[in-house]
């Protein structure tokens, strides 16, 4: 913690990665965790149904940690495993992390560069947002997307092995009302990030073109092209 | 051709994620970002926020909105993650169960 007041500043300092900054995204990351478990334990259902064993589905998790793409990928999976067509579309599902890790830039140019791209390595749509969400809040730590990350990743790597090995036992988990957990995260950050009446129309385009897109595009585009459409709509009104 | 092992499969599928998790900022350490660029870089985090909540709302129904706006109500009011999240699970499954 900054004894002194800081001036006001777009990005205010950040610290390094310390483990008091990677312990409060951490603990700050637990319930959302939870929530991604729940589609950890699908994935882990579905990479067992295709034929991966127990072994390679949580290797896949805990290398990959890209909930969507690993979706798809088991989805794409037969024997000839189709190897073009499984990295083309994790490219292509994962070009979101591009512009997240793009957005981390005010902050992250004051770690140093081990500091930095280990983190990314932890980057998912959850802890992503919980981090922005603490940076702008000017909490200066350096380390919350590693340590959100991590309980992502615990939770995610576990319930894979869970998924795995219990199979179909489990069921559906919108049975727990888990299906909204990840709902309500983004509601929660979306309310944080709300400045008022300058947001409506970047995010409402944002909102149109990804409704739009989730409508008529495979995959996950809609993410990226509603993040562009809000980026460009505010550029074009600042001229 | 010889089947590629499955472990080979999922390190390129690691490799593949981690540049695109990593891209964004090694590209923006290279190319100082010009002002227009930095307000839109300022607009993506909302943008992205938003067009992930967007179809997952418009795919709802009652419920799933009900739910939504008492987290929302509640994250407005006391800054808390934890504790919209509890009220919007404990929510969506009461609403669900009530509005169908």
């Amino acid at each position: 913690m900054s004894v002194e007041p800081s001036t006001e500043t777009e990005s205010p300092a950040v610290d390094s990665v310390t483990f008091r900054g990677a312990w409060a995204g951490f603990v700050a990351c637990l319930p959302v965790a939870l929530g991604v478990a729940g589609y950890g334990v699908v994935f882990g259902m579905l990479a067992r149904r295709v034929g991966l064993s127990v072994a390679e589905a949580a290797l896949m998790s805990a290398t990959v940690l890209a909930g969507a793409a690993q979706l798809v990928a088991v989805e794409l999976w037969e024997t000839p495993t189709p190897v073009v067509a499984i990295l083309v579309t994790t490219a292509v599902v994962n070009l979101r992390y591009v512009l997240m890790g793009a957005a981390l830039r005010p902050w992250f140019e004051d770690l140093s560069p081990l500091e930095a791209y280990a983190s990314l390595f932890f980057i998912t749509d959850e802890n992503w947002a919980l981090t922005v969400r603490d940076l702008r809040s000017g909490s200066g730590r350096g380390a919350f997307l590693l340590g959100s990350g991590l309980a992502v990743w615990a939770f995610w790597v576990a319930a894979t092995v869970a998924g795995a090995v219990a199979g179909s036992a489990i069921g559906d988990p919108a049975r727990y009302g888990l299906d909204f957990v990840l709902t309500a995260v983004f509601l929660t950050i979306a309310a944080g990030l709300w400045s008022g009446r300058h947001s409506l129309v970047p995010w409402a385009a944002a909102a149109a073109v990804a409704v739009a897109g989730a409508a008529w595009l495979p995959g996950r585009w809609y993410i990226l092209l509603g993040g562009l459409a809000a980026s460009l709509v505010e550029v074009g009104r600042r001229g | 051709m010889a089947e590629i092992p499955t472990l080979a499969v999922i390190a390129a599928m690691c490799a593949v994620t981690y540049a695109t998790k990593a891209g964004g900022l090694w590209l923006l350490r290279r190319v100082e970002p010009s002002d227009r660029l930095r307000a839109s870089l300022e607009a993506l985090p909302g943008g992205i926020i938003v067009a992930i909540l967007a179809p997952r709302l418009a795919a709802g129904g009652p419920p799933e909105w009900a739910a939504g706006a008492a987290v929302v109500v509640v994250a407005h009011r006391t800054d808390s993650v934890l504790l919209a999240l509890v009220v919007g699970v404990v929510a969506v499954l009461l609403f669900r169960g009530q509005l169908r």
